[in-house]
């Protein structure tokens, strides 16, 4: 294949796109199977490989940085070289972030179900793997910001500010947290311990989410919503203010993970106060990502594509909403430790993470294969409403399972003593783990509705890189 | 609880860097056009080209009438 400065590197963008593709049917399948078993605790014969306690950290590491991590490269890579008018930069770089990223993922395959881990959530994979990811990471950014430091148009486009921000972020909170002291070659102890660890782990643990799971995907929001539905963003001037609001604002939301904890009040107050505080932001960039349909309302009906990215920001707007209520004191003295939380994270990650990708990557993959279109759009809707029921069974099971186990854990008879014993909790859970799985299960059945159409539309596909086209001109 | 010794003064340091970043932008002119951008990235046109034919023509302006 020809590679000249006058043509864009749509290779790796191609290689990262279906690679989200078929990591997100892994981990998704990954977490599927953990669903199963909380149905059926007997479903591996206590197998140690297959158990619920090692599956369920490689079920995390695989949707958030195998699925959504190969995403966020391949949408990085995209509106980066399209919005600089400039092929990305170093390809061999470009290359070994996703040589060496693969590699991150399947080491994450082989050490957690051996039991290998470092016990830090979101965060497990032992130290060789934390120095190579290390590695990945520092290449990724250089990549992105040599092309935007080559870029043919003065303006950087917010999108570009967004992926910045969380290329920069995800590296200084991988290092800090990742400090480790190696004892052998699989094991090592983490710098910080006790309170300090935890407190360390969810400075790590949120804004991973703040900045892995928000701040690189509401970039992907911001190019390819406009993108297809071919309006431009409502209001550009927001979306300037909801990037910097949000970065200024968001480092300090970790603490609401450790209400009533060991951790000094005035650190979970603080951390509740922050994240009240994010849903100004939140909220500002979710209305704007959908008013940009303003006038087009009617694309919404036909345009599957386009469904994916709305639905995907009101999952969003859900569940920034109902992160800061939840980061509530009082009502995380209900809602810690149960169902909802599993909820949220999932409205979260399958309403908005996974939506917003999953429209990306069909945007992309006709792009890249020199097709005008997927190979079937009929498919793409198919996808869509399952997906849909998918989320909306499993999110509204685990509110009511959550609230459930809430209420019966806090209940106290008359003289004090606990009206339900866990294990009646438990018991009452079952009907509501039965419909996650469900949900779970349609889930994924959408990423292999959209493997299968990516497949088709690969096929005698043309792979030519296209060319570097001149920057539009001042006048319109 | 050592580790808002880390934390703290890591964040406080953050939020200047942030200023430096945002002051820097600000300005070197990258706000200066509020509208265009956003309207710039909507003329790159990133359909693949078919061989030897010009079928593509309109811009996704969102105009297209009929759809």
């Amino acid at each position: 294949m020809l590679e000249t400065q006058s043509n864009y590197n749509y290779k790796v963008v191609r290689q990262f796109a279906v690679m989200a593709v078929i990591w997100g049917i892994v981990g998704m399948a990954m977490g599927v199977f953990i669903a199963a078993q909380l149905v059926w605790p007997d479903l591996t014969y206590g197998i140690e490989f297959l158990s619920y306690g090692r599956l369920r950290p490689l079920h995390t590491n695989a949707v958030i940085f195998a699925f959504g991590g190969c995403a966020l490269f391949a949408t990085s890579y995209w509106c980066v070289q399209r919005t600089c008018h400039a092929r990305l930069f170093c390809g061999p770089l470009a290359a070994f972030t996703f040589w060496g990223w693969q590699v991150v993922i399947l080491a994450a395959a082989i050490t957690l179900p051996l039991g290998m881990t470092s016990g830090k959530e979101y965060a497990e994979l032992e130290w060789p793997i934390d120095l190579l990811i290390t590695a990945v990471w520092v290449s990724y950014a250089v990549v992105f910001f040599g092309t935007i430091a080559k870029r043919t148009v003065s303006h950087i486009y917010v999108a570009n500010w967004f992926f910045g921000g969380f290329i920069l972020a995800v590296a200084l909170l991988h290092v800090v947290n990742s400090c480790e002291i190696p004892v052998t070659l699989f094991k090592s102890y983490s710098c910080y311990a006790g309170a300090q660890d935890a407190m360390v782990q969810w400075w790590y643990g949120h804004n991973a989410v703040g900045f892995f799971l928000t701040a690189g995907f509401l970039g992907m929001m911001y190019y390819f919503v406009p993108k297809q539905a071919g309006r431009p963003v409502y209001s550009y001037r927001l979306s300037v203010v909801h990037f910097w609001a949000l970065i200024f604002t968001y480092m300090w939301a970790g603490p609401h993970h450790l209400h009533y904890t060991a951790l000094p009040d005035w650190t979970q107050s603080v951390g509740m106060l922050f994240s009240l505080i994010l849903l100004a932001p939140s909220w500002g960039g979710m209305i704007n990502g959908i008013m940009t349909l303003q006038g087009a309302w009617h694309k919404l009906r036909d345009d599957p594509i386009l469904k994916f990215l709305i639905t995907s920001l009101s999952f969003y707007g859900m569940s920034t909403f109902e992160g800061p209520m939840m980061a509530i004191k009082t009502v995380n003295a209900l809602s810690h430790y149960t169902d909802w939380t599993v909820g949220h994270v999932h409205s979260g990650a399958l309403g908005w993470v996974a939506m917003v990708s999953i429209g990306s990557i069909y945007y992309l993959l006709p792009r890249l294969f020199g097709k005008p279109e997927m190979h079937s759009v009929k498919l793409i809707t198919v996808h869509f409403w399952v997906a849909t029921i998918g989320v909306v069974l499993y999110i509204s099971s685990m509110w009511i399972a959550g609230v459930m186990q809430g209420l019966m854990w806090r209940a106290v008879n008359p003289d004090g003593t606990l009206t339900y014993s866990f294990v009646e909790a438990v018991k009452g859970s079952y009907p509501f783990w039965t419909i996650r799985f469900v949900g779970g299960l349609l889930f994924l059945s959408g990423m292999v509705i959209m493997a299968y159409n990516m497949f088709k539309t690969m096929a005698g596909g043309n792979t030519a890189d296209a060319p570097v086209l001149a920057p539009a001109g001042y006048h319109a | 609880m050592e580790s808002l010794y880390l934390l703290i003064p890591l964040s406080v340091v953050l939020v200047f860097l942030i200023g430096v970043a945002f002051w820097w932008s600000v300005k070197s002119g990258q706000f200066d056009d509020m509208e265009g951008p956003a309207y710039r990235i909507l003329m790159d046109d990133d359909r693949p080209r078919k061989e030897g034919a010009a079928s593509q023509q309109d811009t996704p302006s969102g105009r297209e009438g009929n759809d």
